[in-house]
């Protein structure tokens, strides 16, 4: 079989994270009872208009700001047309003509390539149908309607999977971090829909694109991915053609299968919403959204390494989720040690995260109680074994490490008095290997420094306890 | 006062009378309910009625204005019995639109522009006939039958606020609300020799009426005089955070419409929207009165309301389409039985939920929305309308107002409307000019005209359009026109 390339273009559905729908007042909240929050506007019945939330506008200005698009000036609404059970007016509340963003782009890491987009817009989420087995009955909650979505739409930019992964889980980062959206994936509020054709090596022509729904994880996109271009080019080399459809992924199976062909799509005959105003956006609205825009990861990421002297790659995972560059600027500030609090989190703490299956966004841990655990290590008043087993119990069980270590017994002994004790018991008691020592044997050292480690219960402040037994080891010396 | 003498107020002086306790809101209640009970059977200007209810209400304000040392406190409609056409939800009552598609569907809150009037103090008696949601000029297309024309029921009163009118024409309501998209307030109060308002586009708002072309849909009142019909106005008026496209416009001041004078105003007659481009007949002599009143009459040329009727169609008709799509037989209103699949399910509910002119523009409005035909159909069509807006904006800054017939006709015998929807659409050619460009206009009657059949002569209207906002200047144009001239002192 000879070389082929797969080109991709995403249409990643974000939920934004408002208070209240788009277009009503009704709550967002995930998980409700069955059409718990749903209203004259978001159901959809006769004579209620929809109100436009302005923090949806926001949102989505603050998202094509972040991605160096060009926010629309007088941005508007279409009506989407096609009819679903799911869909109470019969209609979706979209963008069409005047999508409130265009252009813009996100550069990924690895490789390092630059992801354009092709426009952003608004649009109100539709309900859930639930498929009762038992009675094959379709149930219909209607509370999903109208939650504010963001489309976000790429140029077809991506050549493989990783790349697609490598953007989303950037994507989502920034998200999160502009405090927009919360991207959890397995509630559906971040939704990436795959377009993907492929085409021999060096053509520039693109080929017939089929388009991917249903993809309920990062992992699931990429082995979509994977096996749609591998489809796709199997057909091809039969001699057969990609037919221009929608296909669905089936977790399970995982395969891709055809949901509708294009020429049987609906035509959605769009036409602008007549009950919402044009969006007249000036320059003031923008500059005012800009001032507070948060650092965004990328900044934060220049900053890591340009003043805070971290390695590339560290700076790189630090601003991989918002909870983690968190985290990392608190420990660096309580400890005064950047390079230290990196460490930390680069090894130990991201090793509970996997130990644990734990996704950044899911820590409980108080965010001071690593800058505490490394200062404890620094004054010695912990050993480093004990300073991990705080961080253990500081992030299993919320633990605050001065109190675990009290309650648990682990502060270090420094005490030059008990330690003394300690290593004149154990010089007493070994005086074959004392002697051994002072005719010359000089790795005796670590064994007769093991013994008094032992006797402390392993509590003792190695450092302390090492220099004071070389003086006592030098005061028989001199003896 | 007696039946005949209490029917023989208008609403505001009703509204007077009831605060000085010269009538009372039961009697006024009462007077209108024989009415009803007397004409009902033959016009059907109803869909619902609530009598005990509203004599109920009628007693209470009654108590209230006897108990109330200082009535100026009391709100201005107190006691006052209005009807409202089934398209404006009253919460808890039905809201049928004419259709079987919602013929049990039962209102869970009420429109802003109600809620106004019964805040106003309004007694709102009933709901009243109309086309299909709206679409329509004549009545026949309700689902519960037609409306028939009070004066002659031969003929239809107009619509598709024809039962607004009816009830206002026979004495069944002292004042009523209409909606007007493409001339549902004013033809059919030409037709009922009645004074009908479209206000500004987004001066009432359009929370809680049910939606047939959002870009166009406003509600308005239809009643006996120009002085109701102001002051109607202004207790519907004002802007609704429920309507993101309503706005604040000025209130009518009464006393500024009764000092009103047409002499030295400019008045513009479109030539496009005259029969063969000449004036004759009501309009002539409408055209005289303002002459001999000092004013001056001109005709003047709006080339691009030739096509206002079909642009008015093409968008209409593709905003109802997407309007109506809710109505599937999934969450309420009709549902069609034997259909387990959902397409099915869609397709014989609104086959059977739908009347004909109602499916008529659905496919028209597709028809204009569909890819092949977006471009030279919907573009186009919102591009002639922004040209429409233009050619009145130039108009008014000649012209303080402009003049035309509310109608092509007087009221039409029942049965001839439908026979060809498209000389049916032609009739709407000077109601739909205001519409497109969202201006205010009102018919007032001024004098009859001979039916196109030579049996009788039956109410003409006179349209007053004005730029947007100008409801004070087409009101006292009308309340002018209304008085007969100047008052001689």
């Amino acid at each position: 079989m000879c070389e082929y390339e797969t080109v991709i273009g995403l249409e990643v559905h974000v939920e934004l994270k408002t208070r209240s729908k788009i277009f009503c007042s009704c709550p967002t909240t995930f998980g409700a009872p069955p059409n718990a929050h749903i209203c004259e506007v978001c159901a959809g019945l006769p004579g209620a208009l929809p109100r436009l939330n302005k923090k949806v506008l926001d949102y989505a200005i603050m998202t094509v700001l972040a991605l160096d698009g060009e926010v629309t000036r007088q941005s508007r609404f279409d009506r989407k047309n096609y009819f679903y059970p799911d869909l109470p007016k019969g209609y979706q509340i979209s963008q069409l003509y005047a999508p409130i963003g265009t252009g813009g782009f996100m550069e990924i890491e690895e490789p390092q390539k630059r992801i354009r987009i092709h426009e952003l817009h608004m649009e109100d989420d539709a309900g859930k149908l639930i498929h009762d087995e038992g009675s094959g009955m379709t149930k219909i909650d209607y509370s999903r309607c109208g939650v504010p979505l963001l489309e976000i739409v790429t140029e077809p930019d991506f050549r493989s999977a990783d790349e697609v992964v490598a953007f989303l889980e950037k994507l989502r980062t920034m998200l999160k971090s502009l405090g927009v959206s919360d991207c959890k994936m397995q509630e559906g509020s971040l939704r990436a829909d795959v377009n993907l054709s492929v085409r021999k090596a060096g053509d520039t022509e693109l080929g017939t694109r089929t388009e991917m729904k249903n993809l309920s994880s990062f992992r699931a996109v990429a082995k979509a991915i994977r096996y749609e271009a591998n489809r796709q080019w199997k057909v091809l080399c039969a001699g057969g053609s990609i037919d221009r459809e929608t296909r669905r992924w089936d977790e399970e199976k995982e395969v891709s299968l055809s949901m509708r062909k294009k020429e049987d799509a609906t035509e959605y005959r769009y036409f602008p919403e007549p009950d919402l105003p044009v969006l007249f956006i000036s320059d003031e609205n923008i500059d005012e959204i800009r001032s507070i825009l948060p650092e965004l990861p990328d900044q934060k990421r220049i900053r890591y390494i340009e003043q805070m002297h971290l390695p590339p790659y560290d700076a790189g995972i630090l601003t991989s989720s918002p909870e983690i560059s968190a985290l990392f600027e608190k420990t660096a500030e309580m400890c005064g040690d950047p390079k230290e609090a990196s460490n930390w989190i680069m090894g130990e703490f991201m090793k509970i995260l996997n130990d644990t299956s734990t996704l950044p966004e899911n820590i409980s841990m108080r965010q001071e109680s690593l800058g505490e655990i490394i200062l404890l290590l620094k004054e010695g008043k912990v050993s480093r074994a004990s300073a991990k087993t705080l961080l253990q119990a500081a992030f299993a069980e919320g633990a605050v490490p001065s109190e675990y270590a009290e309650a648990h017994d682990l502060w270090q002994i420094s005490d030059p008095d008990i330690l003394g004790k300690a290593i004149d018991e154990v010089l007493e008691k070994n005086p074959k290997a004392l002697g051994e020592f002072l005719e010359g044997k000089t790795k005796n050292f670590q064994f007769l420094l093991g013994q008094a480690m032992r006797a402390t219960s392993g509590k003792a402040d190695p450092t302390s306890l090492s220099s004071l037994l070389s003086s006592k080891l030098e005061d028989f010396r001199q003896k | 006062m007696t039946r005949e003498e209490i029917l023989k107020l208008s609403a505001y002086e009703l509204s007077q009378k009831i605060r000085e306790q010269k009538v009372s809101s039961f009697d006024a209640v009462s007077a209108v309910f024989k009415n009803i009970d007397e004409h009902e059977s033959n016009v059907h200007a109803y869909l619902s009625f609530w009598k005990e209810e509203a004599l109920q209400k009628a007693k209470e304000c009654d108590e209230i204005v006897a108990s109330t040392p200082d009535v100026s406190g009391l709100p201005p409609l107190f006691g006052v019995p209005v009807a409202v056409k089934d398209n404006l939800l009253l919460s808890g009552k039905k809201a049928t639109c004419g259709s079987r598609m919602l013929s049990d569907y039962i209102a869970p809150f009420t429109a802003t522009c109600v809620e106004k009037l019964l805040s106003a103090g309004a007694i709102v008696i009933g709901k009243t006939n109309m086309d299909e949601f709206g679409m329509g000029s004549s009545t026949e297309h309700s689902y519960f039958g037609a409306t028939l024309h009070p004066m002659d029921p031969t003929r239809v009163p107009g619509g598709s606020s024809g039962g607004s009118a009816a009830a206002v024409s026979y004495g069944g309501a002292f004042a009523a609300l209409g909606t007007d998209t493409g001339g549902s307030i004013r033809q059919p109060a030409s037709f009922c020799g009645l004074v009908g308002l479209r206000p500004t586009y987004g001066s009432v708002s359009r929370h809680g009426l049910v939606a047939f072309s959002s870009s166009m849909d406003v509600a308005g009142p239809i009643t006996r005089g120009t002085r109701d019909a102001a002051w109607l106005f202004n207790n519907v008026t004002g802007a609704d955070p429920k309507d993101q496209t309503s706005a604040g416009v000025p209130k009518v001041e009464l006393s500024e419409m009764e000092s009103y004078s047409v002499s030295g105003k400019r008045i513009g007659i479109p030539k496009e929207l005259l029969s063969d481009g000449n004036i004759s007949g009501q309009l002539q002599k409408a055209a005289d009165f303002f002459t001999s009143h000092g004013a001056l009459v001109e005709v003047f040329d709006m080339p691009v309301l030739e096509y206002a009727v079909a642009i008015y169609y093409i968008l209409s008709s593709a905003e109802a389409t997407a309007n109506l799509a809710r109505y599937d037989g999934v969450r309420f209103g009709y549902r069609a039985g034997g259909a387990p699949e959902i397409s099915e399910l869609y397709t014989k509910t609104r086959t059977e939920g739908f009347g004909r002119e109602v499916k008529r523009r659905i496919l028209l409005g597709n028809y204009v929305l569909s890819t092949e035909h977006f471009n030279d159909c919907y573009r186009q069509a919102e591009r002639a309308r922004k040209l429409v807006c233009r050619a009145f904006s130039e108009a008014f800054s000649k012209y303080d107002f402009l003049i035309c017939p509310t109608s092509s006709d007087v009221a039409p015998l029942l049965g001839t409307i439908d026979q060809d929807p498209l000389s049916t659409y032609i009739a709407d050619l000077c109601t739909v000019p205001a519409s497109l460009a969202g201006i205010p206009a009102v018919s007032v009657p001024f004098g009859k005209q001979m039916s196109r059949d030579g049996s009788c002569e039956l109410p003409w209207g006179l349209q007053i359009l004005g730029p947007r906002c100008g409801e004070q200047e087409i009101l006292g144009a009308a309340r002018f026109v209304e008085r007969g001239g100047e008052d001689r002192v």
